[in-house]
């Protein structure tokens, strides 16, 4: 069984994103980048799968500018095959991803597509989805479980209140929730093999896509502060606010 | 042209994100039409005509539509879409499962999270986990969004009497995906980045031990439990429980911090708490410039008064 | 979960003792352990590391010969834990590529104009006429620029060389051959609990062996360290000197902005014994950067270099640029100040010590980078014509000496040398007229050399000398608390990890240094790593919030009982400095 996964590149979780002074954007110049958290537990599960005899091969795919086959050479030191990256002069929207994303599948046939739930950087949570409706295809979205049997894919959902568990034909798109399981590091050894591993470039124009623009960013601003409320004297003037003022309780 | 919510509901029961989203889409300013989309689910239909300011509630309900599987809902969505400028459903995960497949489907954009209207076609919504806000314009004919409740006051429940207008949907029975089922969670106490109220203690506390104190507290209120990430670090509770930048980012209804003196860390993972109680005993604490409420006390006094005034 | 008297006495107890110089890696570990052979391994993706792998790759496709060189970064990228202020000379770029500026190095502020101002309170200061500044604080020539930016196109341009570069693992081992000399490094191992157990996630450090290594970790390497005892380097050496630099990036108000303006001074409001500098410097895009270095000989046990560098900046020099900016960046970092009189042995069999890792700043300069740069590259033209004729690796390099020797960077280091001592001797102004007359008169040929043995760590006197120091509050607009400035750097430390700030015994903060010195680690680490809570009633608790720490260095090298070994965290954790 072939497994595709989706990589992005975004700001690493640990840096603080900073608003440009201009509200044009938020400022990445020099900032570190990583692979989308999500995207990390995307590929270790198609490891594991891998690693249990349940798939032969990972195709690790990314979507942006250049500097995105770094985290399809992090894939691949993780344990993808090769990788596909579809340059871009931008990181297209989701729907637009989506869209080239469902070429990379027609033409490559995977069995089973796992995608991060969402990236951190847009907070979108949408391109599996998009994919799936593209494809036509059933969709487990928020995996906190998953399980190969009998050609169909089991996926444990985390969904508000608590777990739904859904059976799934396939071929089928899973999203990646951050309980599905925890990522390995790579190791220095295979960090050296990824770079010899298979890595293709293609264009959007080649995928017969022609990525367009759906919405506009007109302004970005850092979030309002919060500021301090009043202090209350007693335990029963607390009690009273809650209740009766903030209703919370 | 009007705009269509997607209810949340079990088909016994309205969810109240419904009623937040009913806020978010009366600011969009047009005629509110409501999908109540499933199997049985006529009772939640009839919750949602009284939803007041509504001028239509459409009641689809079809075998296929058990579980409200995105795969067997979006189909129905779409094929309403074309009378509609806008389509909207709470954040939720059965909205965030939904709604990008309607988009991609209509070929359209979808908006996640929104947290404010400015237009009819310019929304703003949090990126970069809530420490940027963009504002969007979206270009497309028909504009796709999910609502954050938290940032909408909830509609009126009650006092209204819509109209409930059922159409005939005849959904495909295929089982490309099929509902296997389902937990409820059930945990004593809700898990932290979920729970609607949050108890969370800091190195005031002292001791490991000293958690009892917040967990009853906690327990009589629904809550979760967390901590800061001193209270983690000395050892006090395991670091599951830590809120901050490191640890889980939480935006319950109610937080309460309880001898924690508010480091910059911590408050990045709680400031989106709707409101913040501070109970401490430093009244320096920097904790007391972010909270809603602010007591100055001993909190072993404090915390057991709370508990039994509750 | 029950709480040990002692924060860090429960870490202390999860690990057995640190024994620092001889690395304890279980035989086991060692078996599951991968090895890896390279010509040159470097430790470190600094100026000093990356200039010598550029050098060693041009010597090679000069000379048409394989090279395999490797450089660990146990940063998440290259530049994620560089800090420098930084005016650049770029005398050792003008030699390792000539056409730096068509191949895009970040340098593009030069220096417009030099001030020198001497503060003589919270709201007085002179400013020195131009004649009166030595000769090696002009900057004439130089660039105002960020290091981690010229480090991390430094990188780009090792990477297109063939070099292979790992950020994200730190090497957390020194590997030895049977005779005795420098194998190689290892790489720590990942995944692994607090406790010290096996994470699902674990993965072995890997053995990186090398005909050469070299070490480029920067100031005061947890590596370089053990080299230094193991081969007895600094047995000819001055005991090394350090300062502490703190250092923010601010945008500021455009009309306040004067591209390559650069500014130095001295004096308030370090007071008493106390001495160090600060720097202003304007770079691009309306930003501008500012620090202190605060000389870590320092006697008063109650003094917070970062609460001296807060209130700094509201004396009316500094605040004119700063007011009504905001601050996007912070970060601190120990640097080896020592000079010429402090250079250990840089050379041991099997490997050398280069950069600030051996201490080849030049403080008269406030400089290092281009001599960190020189050292490396004089480190890999010994290491390249050793491995041409032959060599399989593991001698000790003699030649290197020579080389030095000969270099401009032996002749501006040793013009230097009586910068410091002088400082320290003569304090700010009397020294400041020794430098004067000795680095713009006699250009440092004057044949006397001030010696400073004492080092800086016992310097400290006890907390009962002194009144506790009353630090005004921040303002939350020019000066900030501690916690929301490490906030800044986005410093992160993977969690359940085993502490790598180990205490030789556990027991030293709150025995000793506590009633001796109100424990100084509170305030002498920049990031909050090190609190003492409690009270006389429950007793105390020293902890230690290994996950703030900016790997500064300045426990390790302050701590009055040198308790306090900084060992190297899980590979990726430390700060990520945009920018610095």
């Amino acid at each position: 069984m072939k497994i595709l996964v989706t990589v992005k590149r975004v700001i690493d979780y640990n840096v603080k994103v900073r608003v440009k002074p201009d509200h044009s954007d938020v400022d990445l110049a020099n900032v570190k980048m990583a692979m989308n958290p999500f995207c990390e537990i995307a590929v270790e599960e198609a490891v594991r799968l891998k690693e249990a005899g349940l798939a032969t091969e990972i195709l690790a795919v990314s979507v942006g500018p250049k500097a995105c086959q770094e985290q399809i050479r992090t894939a691949l030191a993780l344990g993808a095959d090769r990788g596909i990256h579809i340059e871009t002069e931008d990181f297209p929207e989701s729907l637009e991803v989506a869209r080239l994303l469902a070429k990379v599948v027609e033409a490559e046939r995977p069995e089973l597509i796992i995608t991060g739930k969402q990236s951190i950087d847009s907070d979108n949570n949408q391109t599996g989805q998009m994919l799936a409706a593209l494809l036509d295809l059933p969709q487990g979205t928020f995996a906190s479980a998953l399980k190969l049997a009998d050609g169909r894919v089991e996926v444990t959902r985390e969904i508000d209140g608590g777990l739904q568990t859904l059976s799934l034909s396939l071929p089928a798109v899973v999203t990646t929730d951050l309980r599905l399981n925890e990522p390995r590091y790579a190791s220095l050894p295979n960090i050296m093999k990824a770079k010899k591993k298979p890595l293709e470039v293609r264009t959007p124009a080649e995928l017969g896509v022609q990525p367009r623009a759906h919405t506009r960013l007109l302004k970005v601003e850092a979030p309002a502060e919060r500021k301090g409320g009043i202090k209350v004297a007693s335990i029963d003037e607390l009690v009273e606010k809650l209740k009766n003022e903030a209703k919370v309780i | 042209m009007a705009i269509l919510i997607i209810a949340e509901h079990d088909d016994r029961t309205l969810k109240s994100a419904t009623l937040n989203a009913v806020t978010a889409a009366a600011q969009i300013g047009a005629e509110l039409h409501l999908l109540v989309a499933g199997r049985d689910c006529r009772a939640a239909a009839g919750q949602a005509a009284r939803i007041p300011g509504l001028a239509k509630v459409l009641l689809a309900d079809d075998a296929s539509l058990a579980q409200q599987l995105a795969e067997k809902v979006s189909p129905l969505v779409v094929e309403l879409a074309k009378d509609y400028s806008h389509i909207v459903a709470p954040a939720t995960t059965s909205g965030k499962n939904l709604l990008p497949r309607v988009a991609a489907l209509l070929g359209v954009a979808q908006l996640s999270e929104v947290i404010g209207v400015e237009s009819t076609d310019t929304f703003r919504r949090p990126i970069y986990a809530g420490n940027a806000i963009a504002t969007v314009q979206s270009l497309d004919s028909v504009k796709v969004l999910t609502v954050r409740g938290s940032a909408f006051e909830p509609a009126p429940a009650e006092g209204g009497g819509t109209p409930i207008e059922s159409i005939h949907f005849a959904g495909d029975a295929g089982d490309s995906a099929r509902f296997v089922g389902e937990q409820v969670a059930v945990s004593e106490r809700p898990e932290l980045s979920s729970a609607r109220i949050v108890v969370s203690g800091g190195r005031g506390l002292g001791s490991g031990e000293s958690f009892a104190l917040l967990e009853r507290l906690a327990d009589k209120l629904g809550a979760a439990v967390g901590a800061s990430r001193a209270a983690v670090d000395a050892g006090f509770v395991p670091n599951d429980r830590q809120v901050g930048q490191t640890g889980k980012i939480v935006a319950p209804d109610l937080y309460i911090a309880v001898g924690i003196s508010g480091a910059i860390q911590h408050l990045a993972g709680m400031k989106e708490s709707k409101v913040i109680v501070a109970i401490n005993k430093d009244e320096e604490a920097p904790i007391f410039q972010v909270a809603d409420y602010g007591l100055v006390a001993d909190l072993f006094e404090a915390i057991p008064e709370l508990e039994r005034k509750l | 979960m029950p709480v040990g008297i002692l924060g860090g006495l429960r870490r202390g107890s999860a690990n057995p003792p640190y024994d620092y110089d001889n690395n304890k890696v279980f035989e086991e570990d060692r078996a599951m352990r991968e090895s890896m052979e390279f010509d040159v391994v470097i430790v470190g993706a600094g100026p000093a590391g990356l200039s010598a792998a550029c050098r060693l790759m041009q010597l090679a496709a000069e000379q048409e010969r394989a090279l395999e060189v490797c450089v660990v970064e146990k940063g998440s990228e290259v530049g994620a834990h560089i800090l420098s202020g930084a005016v650049i000379e770029p005398r050792a770029l003008d030699e390792l590529f000539p056409d730096w500026k068509e191949r895009g190095a970040p340098l593009n502020t030069p220096v417009s104009e030099d001030r020198l101002y001497l503060l003589k309170s919270a709201g007085q200061a002179i400013r020195l006429p131009d004649p009166l500044v030595p000769k090696t604080l002009h900057n004439q020539g130089n660039y105002v620029a960020s290091l981690g930016n010229l480090v991390r196109w430094l990188g780009e341009q090792a990477e297109q060389l063939g070099v292979q570069i790992f950020p994200g693992f730190a090497a957390a081992e020194v590997l030895y051959r049977e005779d005795g000399s420098v194998k190689g490094v290892a790489t720590g191992d990942m995944g692994v609990a607090a406790d010290g157990s096996r994470k699902d996630s674990f993965e072995p450090g890997i053995e990186l062996h090398a005909k050469y290594t070299l070490f480029a970790e920067g100031c005061r390497g947890h590596l370089g360290q053990q080299l230094r005892r193991r081969f007895e380097l600094e047995r000819n050496a001055d005991p090394q000197h350090y300062g502490l630099g703190i250092k923010e990036l601010w945008d500021i108000d455009s009309a306040r902005h004067q591209p390559g303006l650069v500014i130095h001074g001295s004096g308030w409001p370090l007071q008493g014994d106390a001495s160090g500098g600060f720097f202003l410097y304007h770079a691009e895009n309306n930003q501008v950067v500012v620090g202190l270095i605060v000389d870590l000989n320092y006697v008063n046990p109650w003094l917070s270099p970062f609460d001296e560098f807060q209130r700094m900046k509201h004396h009316p020099v500094l605040k004119h640029y700063l007011e009504g900016g905001k601050r996007v960046s912070y970060g601190a970092r120990a640097i080896a100040k020592g000079g010429f009189n402090a250079l250990p042995e840089m050379v041991f069999p099997g490997g050398l010590l280069i950069g600030c890792e051996a201490g080849t700043l030049n403080f008269a300069k406030i400089k290092g980078t281009h001599t960190a740069m020189k050292s490396g590259m004089l480190a890999a033209e010994t290491v390249f014509e050793a491995l041409v004729d032959g060599d399989e690796g593991g001698r000790a390099l003699e030649a290197f000496d020579e080389r030095f020797r000969a270099s401009w960077l032996y002749e501006e280091l040793y013009r230097s040398r009586n910068f410091g001592p002088a400082l320290h001797r003569f304090g700010a102004l009397g020294g400041g007229a020794f430098n004067f007359l000795e680095q713009s008169l006699f250009s440092g040929q004057l044949p006397i050399t001030l010696r400073d043995r004492d080092e800086d760590h016992a310097r400290l006197r006890p907390a009962a000398d002194f009144s506790s120091i009353a630090y005004p509050k921040p303002d939350g607009l020019l000066s900030f608390d501690k916690l929301s400035s490490v906030f800044l750097s986005n410093t992160n430390h993977a969690e359940n990890q085993p502490c790598h700030l180990v205490l030789k015994d556990a027991e030293v903060p709150v025995a000793s240094n506590l009633p001796c010195y109100a424990e100084p680690a509170q305030r002498y680490c920049p990031a909050g790593v090190y609190e003492v809570s409690g009270d006389e009633r429950e007793g105390w608790r020293f902890q230690v919030n290994a996950q703030n720490c900016l790997h500064c260095k300045t426990c390790d090298i302050k701590d009055p009982a040198q308790n306090i070994v900084w060992t190297t965290p899980e590979g990726g954790g430390g700060p990520n400095y945009p920018n610095m």
